[in-house]
């Protein structure tokens, strides 16, 4: 079933009277449980198709249909929710609230769904575990690695159980070997059901997915499954 | 979103930056202590000049001359004025035309220097009638006070207030002793017991002479400036203002209230104009103070924009998480007035603490009276001002918060 599904989108960005080209007449379905790897050069429009798609940003034009509602006739307010409930965010900076601790950091978009504690706190809790960092709940966050703040990071998008994550660069700020530890825990995600949506430009973090767009001037240049598909490990989450 | 997590997200992002906070809510504090300061030290001396004014009697009224000033102006008009005469006493004196004056006393003052052999003392001459004592509640220490025939004669007799034998006499006894001013040398019969500050007047600090003398031999006019009467009851004063100014018009030829050249004040509208200047100086002193409030206002409004822009990553994050515009307005608003009601509390705090270490001082220093009130008005002003000053400084920068895109959460730095 197409959970994202966009026909004819455009971005156009207007700096002091210059148009530049952000995307180009996007036509993209993704379904229900998929993987999926945007590659492209800098300046290819692959951000801007994650923005897009994540509603941080309004395309110029074209359809934006997600699970089934038009996105075009939504307010700010209502597009907040749908970020809120429907998706989870992993940057590349990680994006925590220093000073804050990890327990608390997880708790942001809780907070803004209007959850209660104790709710909030049990949830929280279940994410720390989830990301194994149950020893680190209450350290503040700028005390982490940067493997850690990235699984920080993922137990905050996956709070409010969201259907799709989209992850920019997640391993762009890591060492080779955490950078594999984030990918397992998107891989096992996705064996969950979560559907993923993933910005590198790295090949190898893209073959760890199962579809791969790749993007150039704002256009889609290829789309392909991946062939060989890197699995990180098979045992996916520990427990 | 409930307003409590508005709450503990504002209280963490203000935390957050202490050191920059605490500098932002100075110029509220400067502000909100001045606005305290300037209303306790106001409601101090409004009820230090009430509580005078009140001692001295509520069954007192005044009868001036010139027109009833109606203006700041005019104040210095009615003292120049001569309309009050030797005549008219004598009238107010008269049972059948004022039944309900139980004490009548004439004032006529003016400055002299006092000398006693090598001693002078600058100082001031009442020439009033005995009169005066029960008005005045004045009591002599030592010696008499002068009498009815002093005054018919125009004695050389007067009474001096502790101060004025404390000058020229030092330790020495004072009654029977002379004492000069105006080349004319004058009698000490009596002393006044030490009263202090009385409403616009201190007994402590001059010479009380028979009226005719002073008139005659210290003063050189023959009016009188004041003529101070008590009425039998408080109730019976309204109908004895009536009875005064029959009285007078008619010695005065005054058919049309109008052309009135006297006026009568009573204790009240004395307390009501003490009142009126001190609120108005109170007022004006508190605008002031709040022009700080404003420019502390700016400078909040200035650091919160700052602020934004430095958050703006925070902010596209929090966004991209769910949170709304309005959520964001809200934190960024609820910051701004936490800090304006902190700035708040602690120059109220600054305000009532130096209030009374003003009260403390001038009864130290100057011998006052001075209470020291806690300034409710004050207090519940500077709350309201510094919290209005949150939501007015704040609405913009929270504005300009709001309006950030979550794209924001995705550029680097």
């Amino acid at each position: 079933m197409a959970l994202i599904s966009v026909k004819n989108l455009s971005k156009i960005y207007e700096t002091d009277g210059a148009e530049t080209v952000g995307l180009k007449n996007v036509d993209l379905i993704i379904n229900e449980g998929e993987f999926v790897a945007i590659v492209g050069p800098s300046g290819s429009g692959k951000s801007t198709l994650l923005q897009v798609l994540g509603c941080l940003d309004r395309p110029t034009s074209g359809e934006y249909m997600l699970d089934g509602k038009n996105l075009q006739d939504y307010n700010d307010k209502e597009l907040a929710e749908v970020r809120n409930k429907k998706m989870g965010f992993v940057f590349q900076q990680f994006n925590l609230l220093p000073r804050q601790s990890v327990l608390e950091n997880i708790k942001l978009p809780l907070i803004y769904a209007g959850i209660n504690e104790p709710e909030r706190t049990r949830v929280a809790q279940e994410m720390v575990d989830l990301v194994e960092l149950q020893d680190r709940a209450d350290f503040f966050t700028t005390k982490l690695s940067g493997g850690q703040k990235q699984r920080v990071a993922i137990a905050r998008a996956l709070a409010n159980n969201p259907k799709i994550i989209f992850a920019d660069e997640p391993t762009g700020s890591l060492d080779s070997k955490s950078g594999e530890i984030i990918l397992n825990f998107l891989q096992a995600l996705n064996d969950k059901g979560h559907t993923i949506v993933l910005v590198t430009h790295e090949s190898y973090v893209a073959d760890s997915a199962k579809r791969i767009i790749h993007i150039r001037d704002g256009n889609i240049e290829k789309d392909e499954p991946v062939i060989n598909r890197r699995i990180i490990s098979k045992e996916g989450f520990k427990r | 979103m409930q307003f409590k997590d508005t709450l503990k997200i504002s209280v963490k992002g203000l935390s957050t930056h202490r050191g920059r906070s605490l500098l932002t809510i100075l110029g509220i504090v400067i502000g909100i202590t001045s606005i305290t300061l300037v209303n306790a030290i106001g409601d101090s001396a409004k009820s230090m000049i009430l509580s005078e004014v009140e001692g001295l009697g509520s069954n007192n009224v005044f009868i001036l001359p010139g027109k009833q000033p109606t203006g700041p102006s005019d104040f210095g008009g009615s003292i120049l004025n001569n309309s009050l005469t030797n005549r008219d006493l004598e009238s107010l004196n008269k049972k059948s035309n004022v039944p309900d004056a139980l004490d009548v006393a004439p004032i006529v003052f003016g400055p002299v220097v006092a000398s006693r052999e090598s001693e002078i003392y600058s100082t001031m001459v009442i020439g009033t009638s005995p009169e005066i004592f029960n008005i005045y509640g004045l009591g002599i220490d030592q010696g008499e006070m002068f009498t009815a025939d002093d005054v018919t004669q125009a004695s050389d007799n007067v009474v001096i207030g502790k101060k004025v034998a404390d000058q020229l006499f030092g330790q020495s006894d004072v009654i029977g002793e002379k004492i000069k001013f105006k080349d004319n040398n004058f009698r000490v019969i009596g002393l006044l017991q030490e009263k202090g500050q009385s409403p616009f007047v201190n007994f402590d600090e001059v010479i009380l002479a028979p009226y005719t003398t002073a008139q005659q031999h210290v003063l050189g006019f023959r009016y009188i400036q004041r003529i101070a009467i008590t009425a039998t009851s408080p109730e019976a004063i309204d109908g004895m203002i009536k009875d005064i100014e029959a009285t007078l018009r008619d010695n005065h030829n005054i058919t049309d209230p109008k052309d009135d050249d006297f006026y009568v004040t009573t204790m009240k509208d004395l307390a009501n104009s003490v009142s009126t200047v001190t609120d108005i100086l109170t007022i004006l002193l508190g605008s002031v103070a709040g022009i700080s409030l404003v420019v502390g206002g700016v400078g909040i409004m200035n650091i919160m924009l700052v602020s934004v822009t430095e958050r703006t990553r925070e902010i596209g994050l929090r966004k991209a998480l769910g949170a709304t515009n309005g959520d964001i307005l809200k934190q960024f608003l609820t910051e701004a007035v936490i800090l304006t009601v902190l700035g708040g509390i602690t120059g109220i705090i600054f305000g009532v603490g130096l209030s009374y270490l003003a009260t403390v001082a001038a009864n130290r220093i100057w011998g006052l009276n001075f209470p020291f009130t806690i300034p409710i008005s004050g207090i519940i002003l500077g709350v309201t001002v510094s919290t209005a000053i949150g939501f007015i400084f704040g609405i913009y920068p929270a504005r300009q918060a709001s309006k950030r895109s979550p794209m924001d959460a995705l550029r680097y730095e």
